[in-house]
């Protein structure tokens, strides 16, 4: 059947929406895996209800799936080209997030009294109601008695007949965009290998909802979505928080260590955990600690013996963490503290997205106690930080904090599978059993500051670490001198990294006298606005930092350049205040946000204009 | 077996407790028994987390560390589940071990982690100068409590049995020999082992045990239990313990026809703790030591000794066993495993 409209997109954005149980994850990583497939970019990100089990129909129960395809994807998305509403309640919850004039695809079946007014709606027609009439492209399909008829014959109970609505769908927005069924039955086959009557069930739906849309000739634009060409190589979709696991295993395996995790749950950090305790065949450790304290001293016992050990958590568990962070400090260990940041103060907003942690990680400690602090700047990202956290962990000898979010943590976009090969060697900074009788645990390197680490077990290099001021061969002191010389010791341990790590990159046009800067999660939002603003003719240069302490080598240099500087973060102003402190004479303006949401691309593009044109 | 003497543990720090501390002869029992134990200084970790007790790593010539107020006990768990390979004992007093960080020890307790965890409850805090602990006695006069304190105490016995220990002994600071045999015990055992050793402060709290420790009264006012031996005690020998009712009794041999073979043996080894329980709180009231009003006495030496599948080693076994489960040996075995496409 020919297709009425074909529109040639770049990039669309696509939202699932409906109840917490209807299956919105599912569909949207079905499109997002195909997308990729074929050789789009993609980045999805789910936006889960606060409530635990609201119930059904309601709009406390609302979970979502937004999912970005195209040529050049930095985000998912300020807002969507196409929501799918499986209930009125969906609609009325995501409604905001359609581009106008956008398509609008909802299951009339459940726009009925009943789930109208669960919805909280007051009459029969929502979409006058909510005073949107004119403003989408309405396509109305009947989802339930569609599905119902599809799998009539199989005789499988209404409640699994209903869970099979998602992919339904999900077939209606597969023939929108011209997507090949069959990489989504090989998805499906995969999946529910193990269950052929659902996997019979799901293939049946998902054809019957594409020729729905073919055979209805449903008069809406259908989209055909570019390709991009991306660097050969094997590709799988993972999430921020699996790809942060990933980089801690890659990098064990590099170095030739256990891998050890000590953690508590918390959300939105708990999927490493998961992650990491399903890879215990790769003869991964991980202990569920009793709490968030545990969880890095467990880390640290770990690190002491020899192990690459890490602790994830978040912002409140980094609170409760601080004091061991300033023991691993002091003991000068190896430590990898993962922070997927969450909208704080206190408990604050558990499953939303934040930078807020940043001067906490950084200084959030008694004494001088100084330890790197980066940030991975997207769900790929998080693979690379992390094995690179690792291996500044091992080569230094010091805690390294990690900084990533609840919106990398969720969100996910495709990794080329790394070549161990490739990755960048670990040699870990460890003493020799040959140095038996003059090792000193505090002895340093004269260039670098870097202690060697003696594993127990050794014969000969029996020793004894703690949180006391020590002198350089080991022995508590409480001399003036020797304090002052040990805190610039540390000190100067963490300051040398800026030569071992990569230089601030400056991207965009060289004349430009505009520069704007972020860290972390934001990278792809910034990136995104900077390059719409540049196609647009206006000159602008950018950098992203991902190491903060110690900062790169050329910030002073890079910074000063600019007669403009626009810093773009998710909290007051922390990072902002941050580099004012470490570059003098420099004067930084701010666009901050803290609303538990990503930026909105557009809304940084305002606040560049703004500073541009002064 | 290399033969080590106590020298081979002693590290070249002179030792800093105050003159007439218990911990004096703690310290020398800990070497003595490492030595009798045979394993070498370099396969053995001692951690400690902070008070007076708790600088004894600096002290012994293993691998140590000294870490932080309460999280010694989570710090060790960490290494010897990384390190199952390595002894490793944790060294603790009433306030680190039983207040900021009696958390980490029920769930140590819990998981039956193989540690040596050596508890000196002095029922005082010493290094900050003399504010009762969680072990102090109902109406303690110190610094922090001027009235005496309101609250009552734990008995470490009742929280270890309580929290699923599988091992617990007591023993008073002086009694080298004694404490020696119950560390040697504690090591063999596999699992989380409690020792708990009567410390005497001689600055904060001096004679805080002496209704059990006084040379005068110590035959009478404890027993050391010996698995598998009557329950006799008494400066002449002549008093038992025996079951009455649902309680024990303490009764004379030689009166009222009571023999030898009346009397209780005890069992370490027994799996149900409730009778290891009545054992471990003899001589103890709610308010604290039961003193002249219990005529029952303290029970020393190893009150139980159960096996139980160990912590580190169910980690260890089950690390081993998926591996067989997986064909994956690397992360891109397992990536590539999964669901992948390719760009070309």
């Amino acid at each position: 059947m020919e297709n009425p409209k074909i529109i040639e997109a770049s990039e669309v954005v696509v939202r699932f929406s409906g109840d917490s149980g209807d299956g919105m994850q599912l569909a949207g990583t079905i499109f997002s895996t195909v997308a990729a497939i074929l050789g789009n970019e993609i980045s999805t990100f789910p936006d889960y209800p606060a409530e635990m089990r609201a119930p059904r129909g309601s709009l406390g129960g609302v979970s979502s799936f937004q999912v970005h395809v195209g040529k050049k994807v930095y985000t998912p998305g300020d807002q969507c080209d196409v929501l799918v509403a499986m209930n009125p309640a969906a609609l009325k919850q995501n409604v905001k997030f359609l581009k106008k004039g956008g398509v609008l695809i909802y299951d009339e079946d459940t726009f009925i009294q009943s789930e109208l007014a669960k919805a909280k709606f007051a009459t029969l027609d929502p979409f006058t109601e909510m005073g949107i009439a004119d403003k989408y492209q309405f396509v109305g399909v009947p989802v339930s008695e569609s599905t119902k008829a599809s799998l009539a014959d199989t005789g499988m109970d209404a409640k699994s007949v209903a869970r099979c609505r998602n992919i339904f769908a999900l077939g209606f927005v597969f023939w929108l965009f011209n997507r090949p069924l069959e990489k989504a039955e090989e998805f499906l086959t995969s999946k529910f290998a193990k269950k052929p009557e659902i996997l019979q069930a799901n293939l049946k739906v998902i054809t019957d909802g594409f020729n729905y849309g073919a055979n209805t000739h449903a008069s809406v634009s259908t989209y055909r979505v570019e390709s991009r060409q991306a660097e050969p190589g094997i590709y799988c979709d993972v999430k921020g928080n699996a790809a942060t696991a990933y980089g801690l295993v890659a990098a064990a395996e590099k170095a030739g260590t256990r891998l050890f995790l000590g953690s508590y749950p918390i959300t939105p950090a708990t999927d490493i955990l998961h992650e990491l305790s399903k890879l215990k065949f790769l003869g991964v450790t991980t202990v569920q600690a009793e709490d968030e304290i545990s969880g890095i001293c467990t880390a640290l016992g770990a690190a002491f013996g020899g192990a690459l050990a890490a602790t994830s958590t978040s912002g409140p568990g980094i609170a409760l963490k601080s004091e061991a962070i300033g023991l691993a400090v002091m003991a000068e260990l190896p430590l990898v503290v993962i922070d997927v940041m969450r909208g704080g103060p206190s408990t604050g907003l558990p499953t939303k997205t934040e930078q807020t942690d940043l001067m906490q990680c950084i200084y959030g400690r008694n004494g001088e106690s100084p330890c790197v602090v980066m940030a991975a700047s997207s769900p790929v990202d998080c693979f690379y930080a992390a094995y690179n956290a690792s291996k500044i962990a091992l080569e230094h000898n010091t805690p390294v904090i990690l900084l990533t979010d609840a919106f990398l943590g969720n969100g996910s976009s495709s990794l080329r599978i790394p070549d161990p090969e490739n990755l960048p060697d670990i040699k870990a900074a460890i003493a020799t059993p040959d140095m038996a009788g003059s090792y000193e645990p505090y002895a340093r390197d004269p260039e670098t500051f870097v202690r060697l680490k003696a594993i127990p077990g050794t014969e000969g290099l029996m020793h004894r670490l703690g949180g006391l001021e020590k002198d350089e061969h080991g022995a508590i002191s409480t001399n003036p001198e020797v304090h002052q010389k040990m805190v610039r010791n540390r000190q100067a341990k963490i300051d040398y990294i800026a030569n071992v790590i990569s230089e601030l990159e400056v991207m965009g046009d060289a004349d430009a006298d505009t520069l704007v800067i972020g860290w972390g999660g934001t990278c792809g939002h910034i990136s995104a606005a900077v390059e719409n603003l540049r196609a647009q003719g206006m000159k602008l240069a950018q950098a992203h930092f991902e190491y903060i302490v110690p900062l790169p080598k050329n910030t002073a240099e890079v910074l000063r350049k600019y007669k403009n500087i626009l810093c773009c973060e998710l909290n007051n102003g922390q990072f902002a205040a941050y580099l004012r402190s470490k570059v003098e004479g420099i004067s930084v303006k701010e666009f901050t946000e803290v609303k538990g949401q990503p930026f909105q691309i557009r809304d940084i593009e305002e606040a560049i204009v703004k500073v541009v044109k002064g | 077996m290399t033969q080590y003497t106590q020298a081979d543990f002693k590290s070249d720090q002179p030792l800093k407790f105050c003159a007439g501390c218990g911990d004096h002869a703690v310290a020398a029992s800990m070497q003595r028994a490492m030595a009798e134990l045979g394993i070498a200084p370099s396969q053995t970790a001692v951690i400690s987390g902070i008070g007076c007790s708790s600088r004894m790593p600096y002290y012994m010539n293993t691998y140590g560390m000294h870490t932080i107020h309460g999280r010694g006990l989570a710090i060790a768990t960490g290494l010897k589940v990384a390190r199952p390979d390595l002894t490793v004992w944790n060294v603790t007093g009433d306030g680190d071990c039983l207040a900021i960080g009696g958390n980490h020890f029920i769930h140590a307790m819990r998981r039956n982690i193989d540690l040596n965890i050596i508890l000196f409850n002095n029922k005082i805090y010493g290094l900050t100068k003399g504010q009762y602990s969680p072990t102090s006695d109902r109406g303690l006069v110190t610094k922090s409590s001027p009235w005496g304190t309101v609250e009552d105490p734990f008995c470490p016995a009742e929280l270890c049995i309580g929290a699923r220990g599988t091992f617990f002994a007591r023993a008073i600071d002086g009694d080298i020999k004694n404490s020696i045999a119950a560390m040697k015990a504690a090591v063999s055992h596999k699992g989380a082992s409690v020792v708990e050793m009567l410390c005497n402060c001689v600055i904060f709290a001096d004679g805080i045990h002496k209704l059990v420790t006084d040379p005068a009264v110590r035959a009478d006012k404890t027993i050391l239990l010996e698995d598998g031996k009557p329950m006799i005690y008494g400066k002449n020998r002549d008093k038992g313990l025996v079951l009455d009712g649902w309680n024990i009794k303490s009764v004379t041999i030689g009166e009222n026809g009571v023999t030898e073979k009346d009397l209780l043996v005890h069992d370490a080894k027994m799996v149900d703790p409730t009778f290891h329980l009545k054992l471990a709180m003899m001589g103890y009231s709610p308010y604290g030591y039961a003193g002249a009003t219990d005529e029952l006495p303290i029970a020393l030496g190893v009150i139980r000794d159960v096996e139980g599948i160990s912590y580190d080693e169910a980690v260890a076994g089950q690390i081993e066993e998926v591996k067989g489960k997986k064909k994956a040996r690397t992360l891109r075995e397992l990536l590539l495993s999964g669901d992948t496409w390719e760009v070309k």
